[in-house]
């Protein structure tokens, strides 16, 4: 990119914290997974603009914010969005990014005194991996929930235009939470078995930005398919 | 030339110790062994690729022939354009990728060595996926770019079109994975001075490209998955518009892609002219940062062209407009690549070796194409030429022209590094002049034959369209290819067994790569140098004596040295067969796709748990 | 991918003088975490309110404002839990150079596929 010209001009702010030499003083793997997470930027916003493309263009229904009647049939189907259930599971989504970057504090703070409980509980990595998986898994629930009420009320991928665009686009959302969610058990064990120390923080660091950007990926599709009729 | 007065000793031509046999190239994680496995890969493709395109150009060699069935000829197109881009070029430049970047950044590896092995097998095994059903008569037919809805159920209900779409989404894998491993390596394992505007223009390119590939390759995953769920699962993302879906969805996310490709496809060929004409010229490369921003340029450019492959299809004044004019725009960033090269040249001392003249030839073809490409860039014209031979001959210029002159020009320029041997030059330029003249007698004329209006992708066609002669002159140019590459191939291994001893620095150049023996040692450099200049090796620019005379003369091993080498493994080649496994499930069995995703889980924990390196002492 | 997952990075300098940021700058902190979780259940709550003002989703200010609220959270937890405010700036631009092109790409397709218009006069 254009703007890459300018990191020339940096110079190492700190020693490397990795025995290797690296020239900007910075972990590879951090660098590896900002490009990795820009990458799934291009990703998402090619399902997010097939969504918007086709958004209206079904020819039968369920339909997301519209009733739509069965010219055949009379049957109507009523909107098929469930906005106080999603609104629920968004909420756990983003509960999940704030025990996640308590994680993330938790375990660069390791060798830090702890003197309250209240400074224990803050600093008990276990807890707030913990929290954040079952947050994540309990995303995944409210999904699964979603998805098998849809294919009751007829709508499938095959149905209709929003069917193939809305579950693939919110199939693939899910698809990198359950990524997300198996990434930090594996923390979760390592941990239990041997501690997570300060050393360790660019392990949790890089999981928690891959947590965080499948968060803010839920954001705009919360809003563009959830909330704009 | 003051330091290139150090004398290297001579290296047999071979990687020294125990590592040789089949198995250190299973489990190597070696990115020099990396890119001689891309290169001896690709290379085999480009036969294979180039095979195909003799038996299209026999087919059309006369009017009424029946030498393949259409059906065959269909097959036989689509796989030579697939090959030729996702298995020829793309791989062999990064054959160049591996074997260069950390070797002129001063590095002793790429970022992550496991996840660049990694890569190398998800590309042998995807290429092999799409390859071998070729030889079944179920090889992919829809074209290289797939157009729905012909590419859907409906219209192509066999496998072919599966195993195109498939394989191409485990080549887009190793494309990604490679990238990430690349820009971290660029970014991040520079050696002490190696600031950006320091690096080699070669390496400068690659980081462009991978850049390049960061960002379209994605969209192309997504709009497979797509074509995939509409075959597999029934979904309507392409095809029944009466359910109201859009074909030209296809044709605007391929695109996306598909533009920034024809970049990615070139930029590395630049680069590797740009570092080939300084050096026997005997120059700097003239324009250095213009050079860096112009790829920049046509980076960013490049993202905003896309439509302008699908003027013929009606997007409306505005629409063709902007595409239009961005296409003119990012002829200014290419054409200014072409003047600095001229102008390099000018008044240098200009050695014409093999490698030189396959770079100069690149100036040269690769303007034609370029302005062919012009052409194309106004709606109005590109209606005549849209779909017409003259499309061909322009792609194959700055493709052929383009890419693979610089490639070769690369490979010429860089087998010493390599091997260290010199390819006979002798040879060398009768498979450069072969092939010049096999290149412009077959593409040339096609301008002609298109613009009489000869569609692209017929099987055959009638006497008395005009077409005949030129169709027969492009026939005779694409036999002299076999002949060219003959001479080419009896070179390649002549001189890899008893060619002449190359030494460190044997074309006099300047970059960091030079100063290492011939074939480089597997930790690269002794001493990991401190750059002061772009040419650290010319004369009048303080370059690293201290270093380059340890790098030069060592033939240490990396123990005696006390350098951690990382840990060969067979891992990374297990997650790429798991996945691939993985993939071929959905063609064969449901039960290989539990299969594959087992084994591919189970070797990547196993690799991620396990150690990179010995311990660092 | 390719380090130690299990091993611990042995330089002795990497333990507690260098915590992951390597850019001078304070680091946030417990407070700076609840409260912007804070803010962005207010904003979702007030998303999801406007969602049931039928006047407000049928004037022309509905769509824009969600716009503008989903941005304004997307921009918050990255400058704030992906550190990005933070960080060094070479991951600014990892990440906003990408969407930055993704950002024109969508705008690109749906005037493309007529969602958008320009008007000429």
């Amino acid at each position: 990119m254009a703007t890459a010209a300018h990191t020339s001009t940096v110079v190492h702010t700190s020693a490397p914290t990795h025995h290797h030499y690296t020239t900007l003083g910075l972990d590879s793997r951090k660098v590896a997974i900002w490009a990795f997470i820009g990458s799934e930027c291009m990703l998402f916003v090619s399902l997010i603009s097939t969504y918007l493309i086709y958004k209206g263009r079904s020819v039968i229904g369920p339909l997301p914010h519209e009733a739509w009647t069965d010219p055949s049939t009379g049957q109507v189907f009523k909107p098929i969005l469930n906005i106080p259930v999603t609104s629920a599971s968004t909420f756990v989504l983003l509960m999940s990014s704030l025990f996640m970057v308590l994680a993330l504090a938790a375990v660069q703070n390791k060798e830090l005194p702890k003197r309250t409980r209240g400074e224990r509980i803050l600093g008990n990595s276990k807890l707030w991996l913990f929290m954040t998986a079952l947050a994540g898994t309990t995303f995944l629930g409210f999904q699964a929930f979603e998805f098998t009420s849809f294919v009751h009320e007829g709508l499938t991928i095959r149905r209709n235009l929003f069917g193939s665009t809305f579950f693939t686009l919110t199939g693939f959302h899910g698809a990198h939470v359950t990524a997300g969610v198996l990434w930090l058990c594996t923390m979760l064990a390592i941990d239990y078995r041997r501690n997570l120390t300060a050393k360790d923080s660019l392990l949790v660091d890089i999981c928690a930005l891959y947590w965080h950007f499948v968060d803010v990926v839920w954001i705009a599709i919360f809003t563009l398919v959830y909330l704009i009729k | 030339m003051a330091t290139t007065a150090v004398h290297a000793p001579a290296y047999p031509a071979e990687y020294p110790g125990e590592h040789t046999g089949i198995w250190s190239w299973l489990t190597t994680v070696d990115h020099k062994r990396i890119g001689v496995l891309y290169l001896y890969t690709a290379l085999g493709f480009f036969i294979f690729g180039g095979i195909e395109a003799v038996i299209i150009r026999a087919q059309l060699g006369a009017p009424n022939q029946h030498l393949v069935s259409a059906e065959l000829y269909n097959q036989l197109f689509t796989m030579h354009g697939t090959t030729m881009i996702f298995l020829v070029i793309m791989p062999l430049s990064a054959a160049f990728f591996n074997f260069l970047i950390p070797l002129q950044l001063g590095a002793r590896d790429v970022a992550f060595p496991r996840l660049n092995a990694f890569s190398y097998w998800v590309y042998l095994f995807g290429g092999l996926f799409i390859t071998i059903p070729i030889f079944f008569a179920v090889a992919p037919n829809g074209g290289w770019f797939g157009y729905q809805p012909l590419t859907s159920r409906a219209y192509s209900p066999g496998l072919n079109i599966d195993f195109w779409v498939i394989g191409l989404q485990i080549l887009g894998v190793s494309s990604l994975a490679a990238a990430f491993n690349f820009l971290t390596t660029i970014i991040n394992l520079r050696a002490p001075g190696m600031t950006l505007m320091r690096m080699p223009m070669f390496t400068w390119m690659a980081f462009v490209v991978q850049v390049m590939i960061v960002l379209a390759f994605p969209v192309l995953t997504i709009a497979l998955v797509f074509v995939l769920f509409d075959r597999f699962f029934g979904t309507t993302f392409y095809n029944t518009v009466s359910a109201g879906a859009d074909p030209l969805l296809w044709q605007h996310l391929f695109w996306i892609f598909g533009h920034p490709e024809v970049y990615i496809l070139v930029l590395p060929a630049f680069g590797l002219v740009s570092e080939v004409i300084p050096v026997y010229a005997k120059k700097p490369l003239f324009g250095y940062p213009v050079m860096v921003y112009s790829g920049i340029l046509i980076a960013v450019l490049g993202f905003g062209v896309w439509a302008h492959h699908m003027f013929a299809v009606g997007m409306g004044p505005i629409a063709d407009t902007f595409f239009g004019l961005t296409t003119m725009l990012i002829a200014i960033p290419t054409g200014v690549k072409i003047f600095n090269w001229i102008a390099t040249m000018a008044q240098g001392a200009n050695r014409y070796t093999t490698a030189n003249l396959f770079a100069i030839s690149l100036v040269a073809l690769f303007t034609i194409g370029g302005i062919s490409g012009i052409m194309h860039s106004s709606p109005p014209a590109d209606l005549q030429q849209t779909d017409t031979y003259f499309i061909v001959a322009h792609f194959h210029y700055v493709l052929f022209g383009g890419s693979m002159m610089g490639i070769f020009a690369g490979i010429y320029h860089y087998f010493p590094k390599i091997t260290g041997r010199i390819l006979d030059e002798r040879l060398g330029k009768i498979h450069f002049w072969l092939m010049f003249i096999a290149m412009n007698l077959t593409f040339f004329p096609m301008h002609f034959s298109g613009l009489l209006g000869m569609p692209r992708r017929i099987y055959t066609y009638d006497a008395g369209q005009g077409w005949t002669v030129f169709n027969a002159m492009s026939t005779t140019g694409a036999m002299i290819f076999p002949i060219a590459m003959l001479f080419f191939i009896y070179n390649f291994f002549k001189s890899r067994r008893s060619g002449e001893i190359a030494g460190s620095n044997p074309w006099g150049a300047g970059t960091l790569e030079w100063t290492i023996p011939s074939p480089p040692p597997e930790y690269n450099f002794a001493k990991i140098p401190t750059v002061t200049s772009r040419y650290p090796l010319w004369e009048g620019r303080e370059p690293d004596q201290e270093s380059a005379r340890i790098n030069s003369q060592t033939g240490k091993t990396a123990e005696e040295l006390g350098i951690v080498i990382p840990y060969s493994t067979i891992k990374p080649l297990f997650v790429a067969l798991g996945m691939v496994i993985m993939f071929s499930g959905l063609i064969w069995t449901k039960a290989l796709i539990a299969v594959g995703a087992a084994m591919m889980i189970f070797s990547l924990y196993s690799w991620l748990l396990s150690p990179l390196e010995p311990e660092h002492h | 991918m390719d380090t130690h997952a299990t091993t611990v990075p042995d330089s002795a300098e990497a333990s507690l003088h260098a915590p992951t940021s390597e850019v001078e700058h304070p680091h946030p902190t417990w407070s700076t975490y609840w409260k912007v979780a804070l803010i962005l259940t207010i904003i979702t709550v007030g998303e999801v309110w406007a969602y049931y003002i039928p006047s407000f989703v049928a004037s022309r200010g509905f769509v824009p404002t969600l716009l503008f609220l989903s941005a304004l959270k997307f921009a918050i937890v990255v400058m704030f839990y992906m550190h990005l405010k933070y960080d060094h700036r070479l991951f600014r631009v990892l990440f906003t150079g990408p969407l930055f092109i993704a950002a024109l790409t969508l705008l690109a397709l749906m005037f493309l596929f007529g969602h958008l218009f320009i008007h000429i006069t």
